[in-house]
């Protein structure tokens, strides 16, 4: 057995004062297997040794939380006694390294979390970036991580409804996979990981242990350099087909009333399984390894605490409901086993072989985890560009179009997800490429809506900002299906936090975060921050993901992006005033990547917001999109190729310049369609509730035009930006 | 009118497949791959999914299951069974249909709406269907059928080609075909035609808020005909 030291310690990604620290606890050096209980439970992605402290700021109460940030996943109230529980959850690390396992066991393990919590996945959805469309790696990781998604996500039977993928040279060497999962549930039948009562059975389900993913939550707590290859080992292999039982095994034990507590065995395997469920309940653990089903032979201590080995749960059952549970376990043919017992020491306490192997006080490894307050510095806010006239002069609207539209951030995205397997389960009414995924409560008129958001240019000018920003944006896919926004979960792609900037881009996003979120009644109920996205000294734009879910009460009133029908006219919501810095079109045309992002004005967003809901519950609205990247023209390219219409746009008014008003990215703003015979009212209601609207154009023919600008068929822009991905992915 | 859909371990059709039969007035059942027999029925379903998680082939593995003798006692004796996707490929490992699926053409999973034509309206399945082409549904990774030439010509020589991949205006040709099945291939029966084995799922197409609604016509016309 290799003697315990510093040296160990550190290769076990410890620092030296946090190894001291362990020894002064224990009074005693650790062994080996309790060295690697400390490191699997201290290291970042576990402790959020860095992120806790800012965590903590995070709003995340309302009436509609059941259940906030601090369990397997957040859970919110969506009435008559329906319950959503979700969370997003990033497999960033192990995704580079092993894209289409990395990606199938990121959302094996999403799905996990929730359905631990007693809810049937009822959708996935996932955020991914990849490198620049340049980089030698970048096809291959993108059709892996596709490949993996799908896979995984197909196989259980689970609609992948919605997602986001981007491209940008920062994630080179880092890639992003996250994995988001929404889960239908009885308010009343809410299954949590607090343990309660000593001598009750721990339960042991699922796959067998093997030597796969040891130390992969210390992999993703770590930088990588150019011996990453070498670290394939720590990439756990998924099997869908077993998780499929799993869910199907657990639910049923679920029904009846024999779990005190269920956990799954996620990041860190047994040991933060056992120690989450103990220190919850504020009881010890007592564990025979001996008893663990293994799939490999004289697998030791060590090994199997700290085993990724996926699709297992941890259970703490009632005494003497052992065999009742195990029956519904071998109908599905899983692994059922009691490995031991709740106590009321307070320590956890492992057995092997019938000799005592690690014994170490819980509170050690949970509350008394290291906990830091890094320096970080604040951003400035960049100075604006003045692009002048002569910026402009040789540029034409239907070249910048054509440019946009098949930007590999813009251009469809149907490649992928015809991947995913989008209409299992017979719910989904609104598919993937819309402004958001709609699926059906099963059963009821109800619908929720999903989306998930991320605006790392924008964080990157300016956190704050972009930290607000991207909690406005999900909140206007919702708005713009119909929805009523109702909370959101993140999942925080940064950097090294031992870096100030870095760290300070993640306190700063977060401030943003709260911001929007307090004064939108958004909360955050789940999430988890991934840092150490960083390669050879090169970090990451700072990420953060937000996956929102809204309700409709009435499905049949949800709203879509297509336009519907010749002569009806579009109106904009929200000012314009053409800010072009951080834009698609500052980037992609003007080659300039300097400037302030726009400017996020919560009250303005919240009553736009408000009134678009407003005109849906009076049926006036025929379609409505949100107006993002890429701006007014590009989201109108979008809603004419959906709906194969054409616009003619009307003149602008006032002293913005065309480029500016077609293509800046001022925010909280949506394009509605609306019935001539309904336009007075429109106006009546909008002007009441002091919204500012502009006429935009009229729906009309299968061109896009303005004036003698601009004269475009649909069909020559939808060739562009159907094909791009595809023949990308070809070449 | 009765019908069972089976569950193997990694269905996961079954449900959808439930509610559509339910919503065309079939008094459905669950049947769990290791019962011994099926309880009485005018139709038997293989819902679609990854019975016994697609490993060693699609489909072999449930073709070997306990409860696959009864459903190959019944559909010899003349009963009508339904096999969608996973259920089809069940249907060509127990021998039941013809030929084999293959991973499809282009090797990737593909989830989209199709168009279908239909080849052969003298069954059960398709005989009062007033519609040529339906939009149905199709996610599959191993849908692109394929048989021997001899088997090809018996196959046609007996019309069993039920349905083959098209355009909306019922041009089968290879510009049509998502997964690289023989002759556009989506679904065959058996000789007799009370078996019927094909790649998309009408389930998911039974309400205009779903993908579309050319499922429905195919359920109303089957129990219609049962």
């Amino acid at each position: 057995m290799n003697e315990v030291n510093e040296q160990l310690a550190i290769d076990h990604g410890l620092k030296k004062d946090e190894y001291k620290k362990i020894c002064d606890l224990l009074k005693r050096t650790p062994n080996i297997t309790e060295l690697g209980i400390f490191s699997a439970m201290w290291n970042e992605h576990c402790s959020y040794k860095s992120s806790r402290r800012h965590l903590k700021k995070l709003h995340t109460k309302g009436d509609q939380v059941i259940q906030g940030p601090g369990e397997n996943a957040g859970v919110v109230d969506i009435e008559d006694g329906d319950a959503i529980v979700f969370k997003i959850e990033s497999h960033n690390h192990p995704s580079f390294i092993e894209p289409y396992q990395g990606a199938a066991t990121g959302v094996g393990g999403i799905m996990r979390d929730v359905f631990t919590m007693g809810a049937r996945p009822i959708a996935n959805l996932n955020s991914i970036h990849f490198g620049s469309i340049d980089h030698e790696k970048t096809r291959n990781l993108l059709r892996g991580v596709v490949k993996g998604i799908g896979g995984y996500g197909n196989c259980i039977g689970v609609p992948t409804i919605a997602g986001q993928t981007c491209f940008d040279e920062s994630y080179n060497g880092n890639i992003l996979v996250n994995a988001m999962t929404l889960g239908l549930v009885n308010k009343n039948k809410i299954f949590y990981s607090k343990a309660a009562g000593v001598d009750k059975p721990v339960i042991y389900v699922g796959s067998k242990t093997g030597r796969d993913g040891i130390h992969g939550a210390s992999m993703a707590s770590a930088i990588f350099d150019d011996k990453i290859e070498e670290k394939k080992p720590t990439v756990q292999v998924g099997d869908p087909f077993t998780e499929k039982l799993l869910l199907e095994a657990c639910l049923e034990l679920m029904a009846g009333k024999s779990i005190i507590s269920i956990q799954d065995m996620g990041a860190a395997g047994l040991t933060s399984s056992s120690i989450e469920m103990a220190s919850k309940g504020n009881l010890g653990i007592e564990i025979d390894l001996t008893k663990v089903p293994c799939r490999e032979e004289n697998m030791t201590p060590y090994e199997i605490m700290l085993s990724e080995s996926q699709e297992r749960m941890l259970i703490v059952l009632e005494a003497g409901k052992e065999n009742e549970a195990k029956k519904i376990f071998d109908k599905w043919n899983l692994d059922f086993a009691v490995i031991g017992k709740t106590t009321s020491s307070k320590n956890i306490e492992l057995f092997f072989e019938n000799e005592k192997v690690a014994e170490i006080p819980i509170d050690f490894l949970a509350e008394n985890a290291p906990m830091y307050d890094r320096k970080w510095t604040k951003a400035k806010l960049p100075k604006e560009n003045n692009f002048s006239k002569d910026d402009f002069k040789s540029l034409k609207l239907s070249d910048c179009l054509n440019k946009i539209l098949t930007d590999p951030n813009i251009a469809d995205k149907e490649w992928i997800w015809n991947q995913y397997d989008h209409t299992v389960m017979g719910d989904t009414i609104q598919k993937p490429g819309g402004n958001a995924g709609v699926v059906r409560v099963h059963g009821t008129d109800k619908a929720v809506a999903a989306a998930v958001d991320s605006s790392a240019t924008y964080c990157h000018a300016h956190p704050l900002t972009g930290g607000k920003q991207v909690v406005c944006e999900s909140w206007r896919n919702m708005i713009s299906v119909g929805a009523k926004p109702i909370a959101i979960t993140n999942c925080l792609n940064f950097g090294n936090p031992e870096k100030e900037k870095n760290m300070g881009e993640f306190v700063e996003c977060v401030e943003g975060i709260t911001e929007a979120s307090k004064y939108l009644n958004y909360p955050v109920v789940s999430g988890n921050v991934s840092f150490y996205n960083e390669t050879k000294d090169k970090g990451i734009k700072p990420t953060p993901s937000i996956g929102g879910i809204g309700l409709l009460s009435d499905y049949k009133q949800m709203v879509t992006m297509e336009l519907k029908n010749e002569g009806n006219y579009l109106l904009i919501i929200g000012k314009t005033e053409g800010h072009l810095d951080q834009s698609i079109f500052a980037k992609n045309i003007l080659s300039n990547h300097n400037g302030p992002p726009p400017e996020i004005n919560l009250f303005n967003e919240k009553q736009n917001g408000m009134s678009i809901l407003n005109l849906k519950n009076k049926n006036l609205i025929e379609t409505c999109h949100d107006v993002s990247l890429g701006g007014i023209l590009t989201a109108i390219s979008k809603m004419s190729m959906k709906g194969n219409k054409g616009v003619k746009i009307f003149p602008i008014e006032g002293l913005v310049n065309k480029f500016e008003y077609f293509f800046g990215e001022d925010q909280g703003r949506y394009i509605i369609e609306i019935k001539p015979e309904n336009l007075e009212n429109v106006e009546k209601i909008l002007k009441k509730d002091s919204i500012h609207f502009d006429k935009l154009g009229i729906v009309e023919s299968d061109k896009i035009t303005y004036g003698n600008d601009l004269k475009i068929s649909i069909g020559d822009i939808k060739d562009g930006y159907k094909k791009w991905l595809n023949e990308y992915m070809v070449n | 009118m009765k019908s069972s859909v089976i569950i193997f371990p990694g269905s996961n059709c079954d449900r959808d497949m439930d509610v559509a039969l339910k919503k065309f007035g079939f008094e459905n059942q669950m049947v769990w791959h290791n019962d011994a027999e099926i309880p009485k029925s005018d139709l038997i379903v293989l819902p679609g999914g990854f019975s016994y998680g697609d490993y060693l082939r699609c489909g072999s593995i449930a073709g070997k299951s306990r409860i696959i003798k009864s459903v190959v006692d019944f559909a010899k004796s003349g009963g009508l069974v339904l096999g969608i996707c996973n259920g089809f490929q069940i249907l060509t490992e127990t021998g039941l249909l013809p030929g084999i699926l293959q991973q499809n053409k282009y090797l990737n999973f593909i989830c989209k709406n199709v168009f279908v034509k239909i080849k052969n309206k003298e069954n059960k399945y398709f005989k009062n269907i007033k519609k040529e082409i339906l939009e149905l549904h199709i996610a599959h990774n191993e849908g692109n059928y394929f048989c021997s030439k001899d088997e090809l010509n018996s196959i046609e020589d007996n019309e069993q080609i039920a349905v083959t991949y098209c355009d909306d205006k019922g041009n089968d040709d290879e510009y049509n075909n998502p997964n690289g099945a023989i002759k556009n291939i989506a679904g065959i029966f058996n000789k007799d035609k009370n078996i019927l084995g094909m790649m998309p799922h009408p389930e998911r197409m039974i309400d205009p808020f779903l993908s579309g609604e050319d499922g429905s016509l195919f359920f109303e016309n089957l129990i219609g005909n049962v």
